[in-house]
């Protein structure tokens, strides 16, 4: 039975300014067209340059349940294309990343194609002679995604023709990526080794939304972050140097005014970030010679003012989070209603000192691995609410903390760090992305 | 190994059948969730290590699951009791299935024997029951008569699935 198929009015109902319905969370159909419309209607990130740097270079991903591949063409452009044969629909390739040298050959006939994408091959082609073959789509190749955005290194793109330009969608939020990318002396990040995968059984937007909710750590996270404290300040006695790992722990049990003072900044499109005046990054130990590679590269007050930027979380709608002051990238991909993969990505700032990227791999370790006792928290808490949402005590969600009416999603603004507004501006985002090509019910010409 | 605090082990004195039966008692106490009995069983410089990638060599830069020293395990054990570790209500529990141990190196001379660990490994929580296999990979030391882990390794077979959560130890 469809309920929200070509129903966009059914879509909106399920947002109100300070609360959704449970659907959002749990309907399959709903996860469905999620699939068919929000990912299709937004610019997705699809992965980094650097992890294609030679001819032939090629790394599998999907937007939303699309599998696309994403290669380096022998011209050096760069192509998605949907990973799928023009003939039987075979996956071409199956591989998380590789070298296909100058063709894709696919495993099933061999049809092959160039790289970037258009049909090569085709074995005892004669049999196709008169067959009408050139006037299919099956001869056009590999379909490529059209739109294709690369932002100094960061790959995105959008299945629909639907919708605003990247500039316009991204807008002032791409100063994240900026700064992350401006923390390297060169100006260059290498995104290095295979992202740690940790499956959640849960709803992506779980996983988003909590990026943005400064509430829960003092609270979830007392089991992991505040053991680590306690069990330091046992240790401390024995006197030595506070160890990386318990600078990297100790910020998650920062008291509710620390959150509070530091502030959410939110932009249109459904983009903000945590962290405007100060972050859980802010105190970490200066890196020896660091700061000195960085006044030589832009100057002491451009230095100063990219290494005093401290964004803690800045998710990009839909579905990625970056943390500019320790280099690492979650995405979460979404499999399911009730089933997300998350994985976890780090960057090397080319130039920068070992021990910045050491950092961030610890963090990576100790915040978003399958082993990390802070993600058992989080993960404890979102399967949680999954089951509870079967609940027919309430359909409704509250994100209303701090809420104002008139709010605005259209525009840039700051709020206290406590409050919901992001998760709010990412569900305006999420019904406009939603409904944008939904077709209109057929009251509308009735009316008429 | 059960004459533990009668026996005085110098690295001359280290056998075979002592570094076995030493890997042996290690799973037992996990899966006795006798987690303080098992941090003993480390060096205090000690490395608790899960790699990431196959063959891995370097786990400073080179991602990892797990590379803990032993203030970072002292913080699971202290966790895994905690009040307020939602995560652990209900609690997890596991189980080893190893091969018999083999020693790969004996080297008094160095105090350094190395072993090589190949298991099954079962933790289940709730209803929930997960099935991991690998290799655990030992590095072994004697300190005032006793053997004393410096490095284990646990490679994972498939340590570039996605998990959920691994709460315990291998």
């Amino acid at each position: 039975m469809s309920k929200y198929a070509s129903n966009p009015d059914a879509i909106r109902a399920l947002v109100h300014p300070e609360e959704v319905h449970r659907d959002v969370y749990t309907s399959p159909e709903v996860f469905a067209l999620e699939m068919k419309h929000l990912f299709a209607n937004t610019w997705v990130y699809v992965g980094h340059a650097s992890q294609i740097p030679e001819k032939g270079d090629y790394i599998t991903t999907e937007i939303g349940d699309q599998p696309v591949l994403v290669v380096r063409h022998t011209d050096m452009s760069v192509h998605v294309l949907y990973n799928r044969c023009p003939h039987k629909g075979v996956k071409i390739a199956s591989e998380a990343c590789g070298n296909t040298g100058k063709f894709f050959r696919c495993p099933y006939h061999a049809w092959s194609f160039r790289t970037n994408g258009n049909l090569l091959a085709i074995p005892l082609k004669k049999g196709y002679e008169n067959t009408g073959l050139e006037n299919t789509d099956a001869v056009k190749g590999l379909a490529p995604v059209a739109n294709v955005k690369i932002y100094r290194e960061f790959i995105f793109a959008r299945l629909n023709d639907t919708g605003e330009s990247f500039e316009a969608f991204f807008g002032d939020s791409l100063s994240s990526i900026d700064n992350m990318i401006d923390r390297s002396p060169e100006g260059k990040l290498v995104l290095e080794g295979a992202p740690l995968r940790y499956m959640h059984n849960c709803n992506w937007k779980m996983l988003v939304e909590n990026q943005t909710d400064t509430c829960h750590p003092m609270v979830a996270h007392e089991s992991s972050a505040g053991t680590a404290v306690s069990v330091w300040e046992k240790e401390q006695a024995k006197g030595g140097p506070k160890p990386m790992a318990v600078e990297v722990y100790a910020p998650f049990m920062a008291p509710y005014e620390f959150f509070e003072g530091m502030g959410i900044r939110v932009w249109p499109h459904g983009h903000g970030h945590t962290g405007v005046t100060t972050s859980i990054h802010a105190d970490y130990s200066a890196v020896p010679g660091y700061f000195d590679q960085m006044v030589e590269a832009y100057g002491e007050e451009r230095a100063r003012a990219i290494l005093g930027e401290n964004r803690h979380n800045t998710v990009y709608f839909p579905h990625i989070m970056i943390k500019g002051p320790i280099q690492t990238m979650r995405v979460f991909r979404p499999l399911a209603a009730d089933r997300t993969l998350v994985e976890s990505y780090t960057f090397r700032l080319v130039g920068a000192p070992d021990m910045l990227f050491e950092r961030t791999l610890m963090y990576n370790r100790l915040i978003n691995a399958p082993t990390s006792i802070v993600g058992h928290d989080d993960l404890e808490v979102y399967e949680r609410a999954q089951k509870g949402l079967a609940s027919d005590a309430l359909e409704w969600v509250n994100v209303q903390r701090l809420y104002e009416p008139g709010e605005r999603h259209d525009v840039t603004e700051t709020a206290n760090g406590t409050s919901e507004r992001q998760m709010r501006n990412q569900f305006a985002a999420w019904v406009h992305y939603m409904t944008l090509d939904m077709a209109e019910p057929a009251r509308v010409e009735a009316a008429e | 190994m059960t004459t533990d605090t009668l026996t005085r082990l110098t690295p001359d004195t280290v056998t075979e059948a002592d570094l076995t039966a030493f890997i042996y008692r290690e799973a037992r106490l996990l899966d006795e969730l006798a987690y303080e009995d098992w941090l003993k069983l480390y060096a205090q410089d000690a490395h608790y290590w899960m790699p990431a990638e196959w063959q891995q060599t370097d786990p400073r830069l080179q991602a990892s699951l797990m590379y803990e020293d032993m203030l970072l395990l002292r913080i699971r054990v202290e966790r895994l009791a905690g009040a307020r570790t939602f995560s652990q209500k209900p609690k997890s529990r596991s189980q080893h299935l190893l091969q018999a141990p083999q020693v790969d190196e004996m080297n008094p001379a160095a105090n350094l024997f190395r072993t090589w660990t190949s298991f099954h490994y079962v933790e289940t929580r709730g209803d929930e029951k997960e099935f991991f296999a690998g290799w655990a990979k030992h590095e072994i030391r004697v300190e005032e008569g006793a053997l004393k882990i410096a490095l284990k390794r646990v490679d994972l077979l498939n340590f570039d699935a996605p998990f959920g959560n691994i709460q315990l130890f291998m």
